[in-house]
C-alpha cells in the first residue's frame, strides 16, 4: 500500500516538475506579453530531441551516462537562441493586435516547429540508450523510485526558487514584474520595453527547451509530443490562473498528481478528468486557484 | 424592446449592400461552376471538392462566430467529430444508411450540445472564450480516445456508404458514387447552407450580433440580450459545422479521434483566415485553397506543415484580410480605374 502510494507520488511529482517548467515559460510571456504562446509546447519537443542527439554525442565521446545532465541541459541552453529569432522574427510583429491573432501566429510556429523536427530527427521514436536505467533506483518504504526522477525534481525546484527570487528580488525582475502590470508606465520611466520582451521570451523558451530535454531519459520522443503537451501546459496554466507563476507550480503539482493517480486507479478517466477541472476552474473561478497576482 | 430610431441606427452601422452583382455572380458561379465540375475536372479533384462542400459549411458556422459575433472558437472540431460520429454510429453499428436521417440527428445532436456548451461558453470572450471551447473539444477527444468499446477508442471507427433520398447505388463503384450522386448532394447541402447563412448575417439577428461584437455596452443599451444573441449564434454556427462534420465522414470512411483533436480545430480556423474571416465569402475560398494547395504541396514535399505554417505566419503578420481582403481590394481599385479613368 505504502509502496504505492509512493510510487504515485513520486511519478506524479515527476510529471509536475517538467510540466512545471514549460508551465512557467508560458506564464513568463502570457504574464509580460500578453500572448498565449502555443509554441511552447515546440520548445518542448525541440528540447527533448536534441538533447537526444546532445547525449548520443557525449556518450560517443566517453562521457559517463551518470553526466549526462549536463548535455541535456546545454541542449535546452542552446536552444535559447530561438527566443529572440521568434520574438523578433515574429511576435513583435502583433503585439497591438487582437488575441485571437496573436494565438494563430504562435499555431503557426507550431505548424512550422513540427516539421524542423521532422527534417532534423524524422518521424521515428527516439530516446537516448541506458542514460535513464544508468542513474539506478533508490528504494524508500518499499517503492522502487528511480534516483534521475529525484535530480529531475530538485533541478524544477531549483528553477522555481531561481525563478521566484529573481522575480521578487533582483531589478530584472521588478523590471518584469512592472512590464506585466503596467507596460506604458514602464517605458515612459526609461526601460526599453523591447528588450524586456525578447528578455522575457527568451527566458519562457528556455524554460521550454529545458523541460522537454530533461524528460528524454525518461520517455521516447515522437513527433506529436508537441501538441500533446501544450494542452497539458494549457491546463496546468488555467488551472493555476493565467500568468501567476504560483499558479504554474499550483497547477503543475495538481495535474501531474492526477494523472498519475488516475493511471494507476482508473486509466480511462485519465485526461478527462483534466479537462473536467479545467472547465470547472474556467467557469468559477476564471482568474485560476491561485490566481490574482503575478 | 427596441424603439425604431436605435433599429435604424443599428443598421446603419452595421449593414451590408443586400445586393450586389459580384455577389450575385459567385453564388451563380458556385451553382453552374460546381455543377459543371464533375464533368470537366479529374476523378481525383472533384473527391477532393467534396472536402471543399464539407469544410465550407463547417467554416461558415465557426465565421458567424469569428466574425460576425467577435468569439474565436478554438474547439469546433467537436462538432465535427459530433457530425463524423453519428454518421459513423448510425451507419455502422445501426444499420442506418439514410444521409438525410444522419444530417437531421446530427442537427439535432450538435444543436443541443451547443446549447449546453454554449451556455457556459457565451459567459466570456476573448482568449477565455477560445480557452473554454478549446477544452471541451478536448474533452471530447478523451472520451473518444478511452471509450474504447464504443468508440473504437483511437482507431476509430467505419463509416459506410450511405443512401442518399433513399437511393442505395448499391452498383455503382466507390469512387463514381462519390464523384457523382454524393458529390451533387454535397453541393446542394453546401448551396442551401450558403443561402441560409447569407439570410442569417443579413437579417435583423445577424446585425445585432455585429452590433454586439462592435460595441457590447451599446447594444445591450439599446436592449439586446447580448448574452442571448451570442449562444444563439453558438447553436446556429455548432450546427453547420456539425452538418459539415456528417458531410465529411462518408468520402473518407472512417472517423477516428484526430477528427476532433485540437489542431483540427486550429486548421479551420486557420481556413478562415487565409480566405478572410471578414468577407462573408472568405472561408470559402480559405477552404479551397487550403485543401487544394495542401495537395499540391504535400505531392511536392513531405513538410507541408511548414510551407502552410509561413503561409499562415505571413497572412497574420501581413494581410489580415486573407486573400478575399487582397481580391476585394484589388476589385475596387479596379473599378475605381476604370469608372474614373484615373488613379485610385
Amino acid at each position: 500500500m505504502t509502496a504505492t502510494v509512493f510510487n504515485i507520488l513520486s511519478s506524479g511529482i515527476f510529471h509536475a516538475s517538467i510540466l512545471f517548467l514549460v508551465a512557467a515559460g508560458l506564464q513568463l510571456v502570457f504574464g509580460v506579453q500578453k500572448i498565449f504562446n502555443l509554441a511552447c509546447g515546440s520548445f518542448y519537443a525541440l528540447g527533448a530531441y536534441l538533447g537526444i542527439t546532445m547525449v548520443d554525442i557525449f556518450l560517443a565521446q566517453g562521457g559517463s551516462p551518470l553526466l549526462s545532465f549536463f548535455p541535456l541541459l546545454i541542449a535546452g541552453l542552446i536552444l535559447g537562441v530561438l527566443g529572440p529569432l521568434v520574438e523578433r522574427g515574429f511576435l513583435r510583429f502583433v503585439y497591438q493586435r487582437d488575441e485571437s491573432f496573436q494565438l494563430l501566429l504562435t499555431f503557426a510556429l507550431v505548424l512550422m516547429f513540427e516539421d524542423v523536427i521532422r527534417f532534423f530527427w524524422g518521424t521515428y521514436p527516439r530516446s537516448p540508450k541506458g542514460v535513464y536505467l544508468a542513474f539506478g533506483t533508490i528504494h524508500i518504504g518499499g517503492a522502487a523510485i528511480p534516483v534521475y526522477n529525484l535530480l529531475v525534481i530538485g533541478a524544477s525546484l531549483a528553477v522555481a526558487s531561481l525563478m521566484g527570487y529573481m522575480l521578487r528580488r533582483t531589478r530584472f525582475g521588478r523590471i518584469i514584474r512592472a512590464t506585466a502590470s503596467n507596460p506604458e508606465m514602464v517605458q515612459a520611466l526609461g526601460v526599453r520595453s523591447s528588450t524586456v520582451f525578447v528578455k522575457v521570451f527568451t527566458l519562457g523558451t528556455v524554460l521550454g527547451t529545458v523541460g522537454g530535454a530533461l524528460v528524454v531519459p525518461t520517455t521516447a520522443a515522437v513527433s506529436e509530443m508537441a501538441v500533446h503537451l501544450i494542452v497539458l501546459a494549457f491546463a496546468v496554466v488555467v488551472i493555476g490562473g493565467l500568468g501567476s507563476m504560483k499558479g504554474a507550480f499550483v497547477g503543475a503539482l495538481l495535474v501531474g498528481l492526477l494523472k498519475s493517480l488516475s493511471m494507476a486507479i482508473y486509466p480511462e478517466l485519465e485526461m478527462m478528468l483534466i479537462y473536467l477541472i479545467v472547465i470547472g476552474v474556467l467557469v468559477f473561478r476564471p482568474q485560476g486557484l491561485v490566481g490574482g497576482q503575478s | 424592446m427596441m424603439s425604431d430610431p436605435s433599429q435604424t441606427e443599428l443598421i446603419g452601422r452595421a449593414s451590408l449592400p443586400r445586393r450586389n452583382w459580384p455577389v450575385v455572380i459567385l453564388m451563380g458561379g458556385f451553382l453552374v461552376g460546381g455543377g459543371i465540375w464533375p464533368f470537366i475536372g479529374k476523378e481525383y479533384h472533384v473527391y477532393l471538392t467534396l472536402s471543399f462542400f464539407a469544410y465550407s459549411v463547417a467554416l461558415l458556422g465557426l465565421n458567424l462566430l469569428f466574425n460576425y459575433t467577435g468569439l474565436l472558437s478554438f474547439g469546433h472540431a467537436l462538432f465535427l467529430g459530433i457530425g463524423g460520429y453519428t454518421a459513423a454510429f448510425l451507419t455502422y453499428k445501426y444499420s442506418i444508411m439514410s444521409m438525410e436521417l444522419i444530417l437531421a440527428v446530427t442537427l439535432a445532436l450538435s444543436g443541443v450540445v451547443a446549447l449546453a456548451i454554449g451556455f457556459i461558453c457565451v459567459r466570456y470572450i476573448k482568449i477565455y472564450f477560445a480557452m473554454l471551447t478549446l477544452a471541451f473539444g478536448m474533452l471530447l477527444h478523451s472520451f473518444l480516445m478511452k471509450t474504447y468499446d464504443l468508440t473504437g477508442g483511437d482507431e476509430g471507427m467505419h463509416v459506410f456508404q450511405p443512401k442518399l433520398l433513399g437511393f442505395e447505388f448499391a452498383t455503382m463503384d466507390k469512387m463514381a458514387f462519390f464523384c457523382g450522386p454524393y458529390y451533387y448532394y454535397s453541393l446542394t447541402v453546401f448551396l442551401i447552407a450558403l443561402v441560409l447563412m447569407w439570410r442569417i448575417v443579413h437579417s435583423h439577428f445577424g446585425i445585432c450580433l455585429q452590433a454586439i461584437r462592435d460595441n457590447p455596452d451599446k447594444a445591450e443599451y439599446l436592449g439586446i440580450s447580448i448574452r442571448s444573441y451570442r449562444l444563439r449564434a453558438f447553436v446556429i454556427s455548432g450546427c453547420f459545422a456539425g452538418v459539415g462534420g456528417a458531410l465529411m465522414a462518408p468520402p473518407t470512411g472512417h472517423v477516428d479521434p484526430a477528427f476532433v483533436f485540437w489542431t483540427h480545430s486550429g486548421d479551420m480556423v486557420f481556413m478562415v483566415l487565409l480566405g478572410g474571416f471578414s468577407n462573408f465569402f472568405g472561408p470559402m475560398m480559405g477552404s479551397l485553397v487550403f485543401i487544394f494547395l495542401r495537395d499540391i504541396v504535400a505531392s511536392a514535399t513531405e513538410y507541408w506543415r511548414f510551407i502552410f505554417g509561413a503561409i499562415l505566419a505571413v497572412i497574420v503578420i501581413m494581410a489580415p484580410e486573407g486573400l478575399m481582403g487582397m481580391v476585394v481590394n484589388g476589385w475596387h481599385r479596379l473599378r475605381s480605374l476604370l469608372m474614373r479613368g484615373g488613379s485610385p
